[in-house]
């Protein structure tokens, strides 16, 4: 984003541009604000202070929208501000359809913003939108079709899609395309710009380029073009830097003036126009307090010529250093990549700390005394560092959960539901890369629990329970962990069903099968795909994906139900995936590293513990449940460690748990348990069999983290 | 140097105000609705005040009453930017005491424009 040169439009000499990233940061944050408010709003009852706050919404957007150029973004906000001036002055009944097209809008909105932004190439189509809200804003009822809401982005820039409304400011465009100059330079050559024109003739879906200069280099020795595209200017960049380096690229749109919305007057530049006045003679007004120290060129008033010196006393800003990033002092935007740089730093001071923590281990303290207390206090503050760091990535579990009203209020409306929403530790912090993952699981369930688990309100009585089901998500701390749960009221699984289902399947069930076994069935590939079971029992499709990409994220999902009560969902992740306690174990001369919250026990391996069964299986029997043996040595094709007798150590058995099933493996030895820095495998090497990464330990040496849930599942099948 | 009071519940607005002023020299105290303006306003004095009208908590020109009341605001000048330009908006900041309004959206220039035939 930061390499792309845009001039963006200009304001009267001002590059508006620097103040983007601030007006989408608000619009999106006025977005979810909106929509929170509507999904909250009592339709029969609304109160003035939330009919207020979400015209605030649409002005507030409008106005920012207008100012920076997004034409699109102020026609359609100009809309909604109507209709909802209206309600708000309660010319006009807030209805359930309006309450509708208002969450529809603020999606396209979004959509709009994005494109904008450069995220998407996605025109939204808002004709049929726009005249939804005009007819409601007019009084009178959707009729037939029209109220369909339409989808939302429409790839497919349709010549027709012009909003009624909108403002041309220039020749009309097809829809989504844009007319920029193009400068490139400085270049030794000229010619070496025309093969930017070859470009446009080699992929015709990118627009057209004519040269805006003779063909020969100006004063700056650049050249111009005239370009017109749909693609966003990174994409063009991405281009051209085939042919000049990214730096010689500048483009700044050929349209100059901000639209104005239709009803607000257009900001024209007449010295006589209406777009600013005086009810006192400014004349009259007394002089300003300090005359001295007037701004320099303060002379001039005049439109025309402003631009010019208005450009020079805003580098004079920039100068200065007053960036405008440094208005808001609370925040600092930083780039992921800069933070995991951060992080990738302090995990090899983590090393290097361990491994001077190692070193020094055995010197005499009464000698050594100073080095020692240094060495102690370097890793006490490594950790902190490390803490500090870890928590700049960290966002609220309500990035993930504030969509979920939505999601509700739309399923209920689909499902003919009564649908109650409560979440709980909405501010439970979780890392960034792990909170996008979660997002896709979480739906899931929470659609599952929406759709197959909460009954009909008729069902709901006859059960005599309350009409409308609850939904509950809750997310906390525990330990080193995060637990997230999403928990219904609903009708519950259904063993008999569940059961018969996977006799069906082919299963090996049997009847006095705990419930726990019982609901693990559902996590089973392909289990619940059936439509009867998610009709007649429960719960319904893809179980499965869930489990496994919760798993992918070194998490563990458990279900419990009861019949008629509800059935709950237990996600457990790891707080970070950069860092993780770990087990490390010695197999033969080798370590390896077991995730410590796979480990369930470890104990000597007695004589006769361990039982062969079929040709070459092993099981051992702890606590009344056989599990298959598997020995680490032979499974990574290590030698196993002897004793001075020759004979094979005795080994240690260690109990470990994946995905609700367990396995014990032989080590020889355990070493300690500490906090590991997780290094992947797969990009600096390959991926390994049964390996989900690699550490570097306070040695130096690199030991491998067993992927227990690959290995569970291996000898389990 | 001459000090602006910039008064909006957008921050973009906010900071394009506030960029485009300090750019041109001047020292600019902002606020993010008129409640929070009224509360800066009593420790400082300023040359001008641009505030918005339709803000959170206390709207612009409710701010105009409420400046007018303080002693060292009865003649600062105050102009209200608007993206109405309505007679019934101009007769409303009139009887509140603002000197004019400036109507959203604006460019940098424009605004720059309007501010010099003000403070001078």
């Amino acid at each position: 984003m930061g390499e792309v040169s845009n001039q963006g439009l200009q304001g009267g000499g001002f590059d508006l541009t620097q103040f983007y990233a601030v007006f989408f940061e608000e619009a999106g944050e006025n977005l979810a604000n909106m929509e929170s408010l509507l999904l909250d709003i009592d339709v029969a009852q609304p109160g003035d202070e939330e009919l207020n706050a979400v015209f605030r919404v649409a002005h507030s957007i409008k106005g920012g929208a207008a100012t920076f150029g997004f034409s699109d973004v102020t026609t359609l906000t100009h809309e909604l501000e109507t209709l909802l001036d209206r309600v708000r002055k309660h010319e006009l009944n807030l209805t359930s359809v309006m309450v509708d097209v208002l969450l529809e809008a603020g999606d396209v909105l979004r959509a709009q913003l994005a494109r904008h932004q450069g995220t998407t190439d996605a025109v939204p189509d808002t004709t049929d939108l726009i005249h939804r809200i005009k007819v409601l804003a007019a009084g009178q009822q959707i009729q037939g079709a029209a109220a369909v809401p339409a989808a939302a982005p429409n790839p497919a820039p349709a010549a027709a899609a012009a909003p009624a409304a909108a403002v041309p400011v220039a020749p009309p465009l097809p829809d989504g395309m844009r007319r920029l100059y193009v400068r490139v330079g400085p270049l030794t050559d000229a010619s070496v710009a025309d093969d930017l024109t070859g470009l446009f003739r080699d992929i015709p879906t990118l627009g057209t380029i004519e040269a805006a200069d003779d063909g020969k280099l100006d004063a700056e020795s650049k050249r111009k073009f005239l370009v017109t595209t749909a693609s966003p200017d990174s994409e063009l960049v991405e281009l051209f830097s085939f042919h000049v380096s990214r730096e010689q690229i500048h483009i700044e749109a050929a349209v100059a003036a901000p639209p104005a919305p239709a009803a607000a007057a257009p900001a024209a530049a007449a010295e006589s126009d209406d777009s600013f006045g005086f009810f006192v003679d400014p004349a009259s007004l007394p002089p300003a307090r300090n005359a001295p120290g007037m701004p320099q060129n303060g002379g001039n008033a005049g439109a025309a010529n402003a631009g010019a010196g208005n450009a020079a006393s805003a580098k004079g800003a920039a100068a200065r250093g007053e960036k405008a990033a440094n208005l808001d002092s609370n925040t600092l935007r930083v780039s992921v990549e800069r933070v995991d740089q951060l992080i990738n730093l302090v995990g090899e001071l983590v090393i290097t700390q361990a491994m001077l923590t190692q070193q020094v281990k055995d010197l005499d303290p009464a000698q050594f005394r100073g080095l020692l207390a240094g060495v102690t206090d370097l890793e006490r503050n490594t950790r902190h560092l490390q803490e500090a760091v870890m928590s700049i990535r960290m966002i609220p579990m309500s990035f993930v959960f504030n969509r979920f009203p939505r999601l509700i209020r739309d399923l209920a409306a689909k499902l003919d539901k009564k649908i109650e929403l409560k979440m709980v530790g909405e501010a439970t912090e979780l890392d960034k890369g792990l909170i996008e993952k979660i997002i896709d699981p979480l739906t899931h369930l929470v659609r599952n629990s929406a759709d197959h688990g909460l009954e009909s309100p008729e069902k709901r009585l006859a059960a005599g329970k309350s009409e409308t089901g609850t939904v509950t998500l809750s997310a906390s701390h525990q330990g080193g962990s995060i637990l997230i749960e999403v928990k219904d009221d609903g009708a519950g699984l259904r063993r008999d069903k569940i059961l018969s289902k996977a006799r069906e399947r082919g299963l090996a069930v049997r009847d006095d099968m705990t419930d726990p076994e019982v609901w693990a069935l559902i996590w089973e590939a392909g289990f619940s795909t059936a439509d009867q079971v998610s009709d007649v029992s429960g719960r319904g499709v893809g179980m499965d994906v869930v489990r496994r990409n919760i798993a992918a994220l070194g998490g563990t999902v458990e279900l419990d139900s009861t019949e008629g009560k509800g059935t709950r969902v237990c996600v457990r992740l790891p707080l970070t995936l950069a860092i993780m306690d770990g087990m490390s174990i010695g197999v033969g001369d080798e370590t390896y590293i077991l995730p410590l919250a796979s480990v369930i026990e470890s104990f000597q391996i007695e004589p006769g513990m361990i039982q062969t069964v079929g040709s070459n299986g092993r099981v051992v029997k702890v606590r009344d449940e056989y599990m298959p043996v598997v020995a680490l040595a032979d499974e990574f094709g290590v030698p196993r460690l002897t004793e001075e007798n020759g004979k094979l150590a005795p080994g240690i058995l260690v109990i470990v748990e994946a995905d609700g099933k367990r396995l014990a493996a032989i080590v020889d030895e355990l070493l300690g348990q500490h906090q590991i820095v997780v290094k992947n495998l797969e990009s600096n090497y390959r991926r390994v069999r049964d390996i989900s990464g690699a550490t570097i330990l306070g040695d130096g040496h690199v030991a491998l983290i067993i992927d227990v849930s690959s290995l569970v599942k291996r000898a389990r099948h | 140097m001459h000090s602006i009071l910039a008064v909006d519940d957008s921050a973009s607005m906010r900071q394009m105000v506030a960029f485009t002023l300090k750019g041109a020299g001047y020292n600019v105290i902002e606020a993010a609705d008129g409640q929070e303006a009224l509360d800066k306003a009593r420790g400082e004095t300023v040359d001008l005040v641009l505030t918005d009208q339709n803000m959170p908590r206390m709207d612009g020109i409710t701010l105009v009453q409420n400046l007018r009341g303080l002693a060292t605001y009865a003649s600062t000048p105050i102009l209200i930017l608007t993206t109405e330009s309505s007679d019934e908006m101009k007769q409303k900041g009139r009887a509140a005491g603002a000197t004019g309004w400036l109507v959203k959206p604006f460019d940098p220039s424009k605004l720059l424009d309007v501010v010099r035939k003000v403070i001078r």
